[in-house]
């Protein structure tokens, strides 16, 4: 292995600066009309007229489309869905069916015009009228009415209940506090936008901004009625996601237009769309309880959320860390989840693990206060190296490393326990830190691998990169699997015509597509050294398999240097112009989170890619360290520098990893400090509209941050030895920093974020 | 965006005229407050006349002064030599607002016209008298974390976003206006700005067709002595919760004359003329820099989630008078990194 590893910069990186890399919203086609979306001003009712008398005189107007006349889409079924691969909606609701209001910004009626400012303005121009029924718009007065949901994605949603109590109440030492995060929305850079061409009445081409081609293609073909080969998703380049870019609205909602005005048509949503239309991350508030004897040893941790959700199954799971970290003997988690006139909550980066950690790992450092104890030395006295649920060992076990190297890189030996004491003009100085997880997971993926007797390569798979760099780490895997440099490896992802791969989420990629693309490298190796072995010209012939290895775009006889043969010379001779090779990683379990229709059937059986699977627990764990500046007058909070050490199993780049956890750690600070989307109680509006009022961080709120990786290949999890590393980098950060601000002040934040009012 | 018709002003007289004839018409300056209110509909003006090729983009001496062009671009004016040496307030107040590339866009004129943050301003489903007199106030009894806490009426308790404009009233500065015939005319700083009353959707006094060709600040001797302080939720690009320009000059430790105003707290720039009063004449110390500070905040009234800003509109008057005393200079950073 040459290439992995190496710290490279993305292949794909000099497109994108010089702006040639091709984003949804710049797919223009010719004939195009464009598409604006009018949004519900109502939190919940029904309309009951939709009058486009003016809209339709506006200039370049071509059609007004509501559910009065809109084309009627397949109804929802899940079962059927499910069969489909088309189980995944953002929410499940279908564009302009029905004239029924849910929550505020709904999509409820599309103008399509000749250009996007006429489609606006017409929008503008719809007069709708509702009846209006009371919303339910503030989650506190709702709890009342939550329910307990028995599932969360096919696990128990509730676990032990009722079984802390008396070991809580027990224990010697007990904390036991509630912690609340806010709506937070994703915002990637990158608004999400599809351009629909209708290449015939059955076959439709999507230019969709999304985090899976694969699901995409397979939902809309279901709702459109249409084969799912026949629908054609295309996302070259993604400008971030971080679980906002699944399938919402917009996206059939566009095809709907275009079939209905006979031309592609382009509909790109605004900031203020982002913000109702396409997902955020539900508010929580967390109770924890945590009960620990003299001797510092947990006896029991219970976790209960109450959120709320609509539209959707899913939920905001932030007890999932709790099932995990630390040795304790029994633990509960439980949900209420009610159910709020609000836009769909979905994943948002680490969703349980964002706002979960900040509960429990807050708790942790309340813990350690109240014991006295070190809270570094507190996680360390409390580690366990199995998956308490299960029982598992985890595949690597490395966190007790992460804490002791963190603390060293970090320099916590100079904290002082007492809060307050560390100051420097008008700022207080604190210190803080917090364990990070989140799962490894694997799902199934095909990787085709493709030579010309020229020597180039192209790797086709149908996964996505949203800015992680999947392109780059590709290229290198297939680099060091067949012996070529990396610039002679053409990688080619991001559409749905490609063998299957999963959606990009759940930190899956690497480990799922990988071990299929150096799989797919073994067969063509295999290929190439048959053909060789058969030919008399060849310095290989009558040779075994197994003496032949490779090496600079050659089969060589391993050992004897000299007995090698190009893989261009062995294709001539065989007047191969181009020789390929496609491979299935297998998923962990079930398909994951891959449509499982477009995988590619292996030519051989690979062997078993890991048998020991479903002995072992997978996840990733790291040790998250702050320190912070608070001003003792105005309460403003600066992060000055920051230490993440992360083992995540082998790092395949180092430089697209460490950026990874560097955006992760980020992310973070905005969750902890400034991230929250306010809504108004009496209409249900989000009152934080733009990202004027949408804080995230600036440059000079980040700090410099020491990104550390253990860097141990799990060998279990794969062939490749690689965990995800997309979503580890922002768990524990918002503990670290409010278990800062306490070290600093002595005021101990349980509220995010932590912006100046709350601690004046 | 609604349609509208657009003109390159060629010379002063035919751009006030165009705007004159035409009550829906609006000068177009850099464009980075209007344009975004055109694209959410909260404004739809019929013409827009691009003034930025107008003479007015130069900073001049004067006799007792100097005049700041109307079209001068903000980052022209912050980094300006004799802005920079005669009035580091002006430049730290500047600096302090927007990102680089707004400040590069933005004109003197504009910023002073800059419409209020409020967000049901900019919701057009929302009430806002503001924009739409009549239909109530969303924040008055909504989410008012960022609103007034001195000034406002029960019509509107939005702020005024500059931050410009907070040092421009601590330094007495008056607005040159030109309308129709070329007629002239001069508004003192204080009396620029209007506070809402029952006629919120008036943001000023300026009067349609009348175009701002200069801002004058008269000589003073505060540049030794000056600060602005910003307190905002992230350490750059927001907007203010409080900020304070102060500016002082100094008899050895005695106050000779003293300037505070308060930004993010009322509908215009807020004159702190309770704390000045207290401090002339007297020593500059942190407990007299408390007493006036105190005065001032006396007659606040907050708001249901804004009352965290009384306490920070004192501390930040104090910090920035004791910053202003100790020359503390320039830079977001300077405070942090001096540790003060």
């Amino acid at each position: 292995m040459s290439e992995t590893g190496k710290p490279i910069s993305r292949i794909d990186g000099r497109l994108k600066v010089t702006g040639k890399a091709t984003y949804a919203a710049e797919f223009n086609q010719p004939n195009m009309a464009y598409a604006f979306p009018v949004r519900a001003t109502i939190a919940k009712g029904l309309i009951v007229s939709i009058d486009d008398a003016a809209a339709k005189k506006e200039p370049g107007v071509l059609s007004v489309i509501s559910y009065k006349n809109a084309f009627r889409l397949k109804p929802m079924d899940m079962q059927a869905q499910m069969k489909a691969g088309a189980a995944f909606l953002g929410e499940n609701l279908l564009p302009l069916q029905e004239n029924k209001v849910h929550y505020l910004g709904q999509f409820i009626a599309v103008v399509v015009a000749e250009t996007y400012e006429q489609a606006r303005t017409a929008a503008y121009k719809l007069k709708i009228r509702y009846t209006e029924e009371k919303a339910a718009t503030d989650l506190k007065s709702e709890l009342p009415k939550a329910k307990k949901p028995k599932m969360f994605m096919g696990e128990e949603a509730q676990v032990n209940e009722g079984k802390t109590a008396a070991p809580l109440a027990a224990s010697a030492h007990q904390v036991n506090h509630s912690y609340s995060t806010p709506v937070e929305h994703h915002h990637p850079m990158e608004p999400h936008a599809t351009v629909a061409v209708w290449d015939s009445t059955d076959k439709l081409t999507l230019y969709d901004a999304t985090q899976g081609v694969g699901m995409t293609s397979a939902i809309a073909a279901y709702f459109l009625g249409l084969q799912s080969e026949n629908v054609r998703v295309v996302a070259p380049y993604v400008g971030g996601g971080f679980g906002s870019k699944g399938l919402w609205l917009h996206t059939l909602l566009v095809a709907i237009a275009a079939k209905a005005v006979g031309r592609p048509v382009k509909l790109a949503l605004t900031r203020q769309m982002m913000q109702t239309n396409v997902g955020h991350r539900a508010a929580t508030i967390q109770h924890v309880a945590l009960g620990a004897d003299t001797a510092g040893k947990l006896g029991a941790v219970r976790h209960h959320t109450d959120t709320y959700n609509n539209l959707t199954t899913f939920f905001e799971p932030s007890g999932k860390q709790s099932l995990v970290l630390y040795q304790a003997p029994v633990r509960e988690v439980t949900y209420n989840v009610t159910t709020l006139n609000r836009g769909t909550p979905t994943f948002m980066r680490a969703p349980g693990e964002t706002p979960g950690t900040f509960a429990l790992e807050s708790a942790m450092d309340e813990m350690a206060y109240e014991l006295k104890m070190d809270p570094v030395e507190f996680r360390i006295a409390n580690h366990t190296a199995k998956d308490p649920m299960k029982g598992h060992d985890f595949s690597s076990d490395s966190l007790v490393d992460c804490y002791r190297i963190g603390a060293e890189r970090f320099g916590w030996s100079a904290r002082s326990m007492e809060p307050g004491q560390q100051r420097k003009g008008k700022y207080l100085i604190g210190y803080g830190m917090a364990t990070a997880t989140y799962p490894g997971g694997r799902s199934a993926a095909s990787v085709k691998v493709t030579m010309t007797a020229n020597g180039e390569v192209t790797v086709r798979t149908a996964s996505i990169d949203i800015g992680t760099g999947t392109y780059t780490v590709l290229a290198q895997t297939v680099a060091d699997a067949l012996g070529v440099p990396v610039d002679r490896i053409d990688v080619k992802i991001g559409d749905s015509s490609l063998p299957a791969a999963p959606l990009a989420g759940g930190s899956q990629t690497t480990a799922s597509i990988h071990p299929a693309a150096m799989e797919a490298c073994v067969l063509l190796r295999k290929e190439l050294a048959a053909l060789a072995i058969a030919d008399p010209s060849s310095k290989l012939n009558g040779r075994r398999l197994d003496e032949i290895s490779y090496a600079d775009g050659k089969l060589v006889i391993t050992g004897e240097e000299k007995k090698s043969d190009a893989y261009a010379d062995i294709m001539k001779r065989a007047k191969r112009t181009e020789m390929e090779a496609c491979a299935t990683t297998q998923p962990v379990s079930g398909p994951g989170m891959t449509v499982p229709s477009a995988l590619c059937t292996p030519r051989e059986t690979p062997p078993e890619q890991n048998s020991d699977i479903k002995q072992y627990a997978f996840h990733s764990f790291g040790a998250q360290f702050a320190e912070v500046w608070v001003d003792q007058d105005f309460g403003t909070i600066r992060v000055k520098r920051f230490t993440s050490v992360q083992d995540v199993g082998r790092i395949m780049n180092e430089k697209t990893a460490r950026s990874q956890i560097i955006g992760g750690v980020i992310f973070g600070i905005g969750a902890a400090l400034m991230e929250a989307t306010e809504y108004d109680k009496r209409w249900g509006n989000p009152v934080t509209r733009t990202l004027a009022d949408y804080h995230v961080p600036v440059n000079l709120d980040v700090p410099p941050i020491d990104v550390h990786f253990i860097g141990k290949p799990d060998p279990h999890i794969s062939p490749i030895g690689a965990r995800g590393i997309g979503e580890i980098g922002i768990t524990g950060v918002s503990a670290a920093i409010a278990n800062a601000v306490f070290n600093a002040t002595g005021k101990r934040l349980r509220d995010l974020p932590l912006t100046p009012d709350k601690l004046v | 965006m609604r349609p509208f018709k657009y003109s390159n002003a060629a010379d002063p007289a035919a751009a006030i005229t165009a705007i004159s004839v035409n009550a829906d018409a609006k000068f177009l300056g850099g464009g980075t407050n209007l344009l975004d209110l055109m694209k959410e509909d909260v404004m739809h003006p019929s013409e827009l006349v691009n003034i930025t090729r107008l003479k007015y983009a130069d900073i001049e001496k004067t006799s007792n002064g100097i005049l700041i062009g109307g079209t001068a671009t903000n980052a022209f004016t912050a980094n300006h030599e004799r802005v920079r040496k005669q009035y580091p307030l002006l430049t730290m107040a500047i600096l302090a607002g927007a990102s680089a590339q707004i400040r590069n866009m933005a004109t003197n004129a504009g910023n002073l016209n800059q419409r209020t943050r409020c967000s049901y301003f900019y919701d057009v489903n929302m009430p806002c008298n503001k924009r739409t007199p009549g239909s109530g106030c969303g924040a008055l009894k909504g989410l008012n974390r960022n609103h007034a806490i001195f000034g406002w009426s029960e019509k509107c308790v939005a702020v005024y976003p500059s931050d410009m404009a907070v040092a421009l009233a601590a330094l007495d500065a008056v607005v040159h206006v030109e309308a129709g015939n070329q007629e002239k005319r001069t508004i003192a700083f204080a009396d620029f700005h209007r506070l809402p009353g029952s006629t919120p959707q008036i943001d000023n006094n300026l009067k349609h067709g009348e175009l701002i060709t200069s801002i004058e600040l008269p000589e003073n001797d505060f540049a030794a002595h000056s600060y602005y302080l910003k307190v905002r939720e992230r350490s750059s690009y927001a907007f203010a919760l409080v900020s304070v320009a102060a500016a002082m000059s100094l008899d050895g430790s005695r106050i000779r004359d003293i300037r505070i105003a308060l930004g993010g707290v009322a509908h215009k720039p807020w004159r702190a003329t309770a704390a000045e009063k207290l401090l002339v004449g007297k020593e500059a110390t942190m407990a007299n820099f408390k007493v006036a500070a105190a005065a001032e905040l006396k007659n606040a009234r907050p708001l249901e989630h804004n009352k965290y800003k009384v306490k920070m509109a004192g501390d930040a008057i104090v910090r920035a008078l004791s910053n202003a005393m100790n020359g503390v200079g320039y830079g977001m950073n300077a405070g942090l990194e001096a540790g003060v």
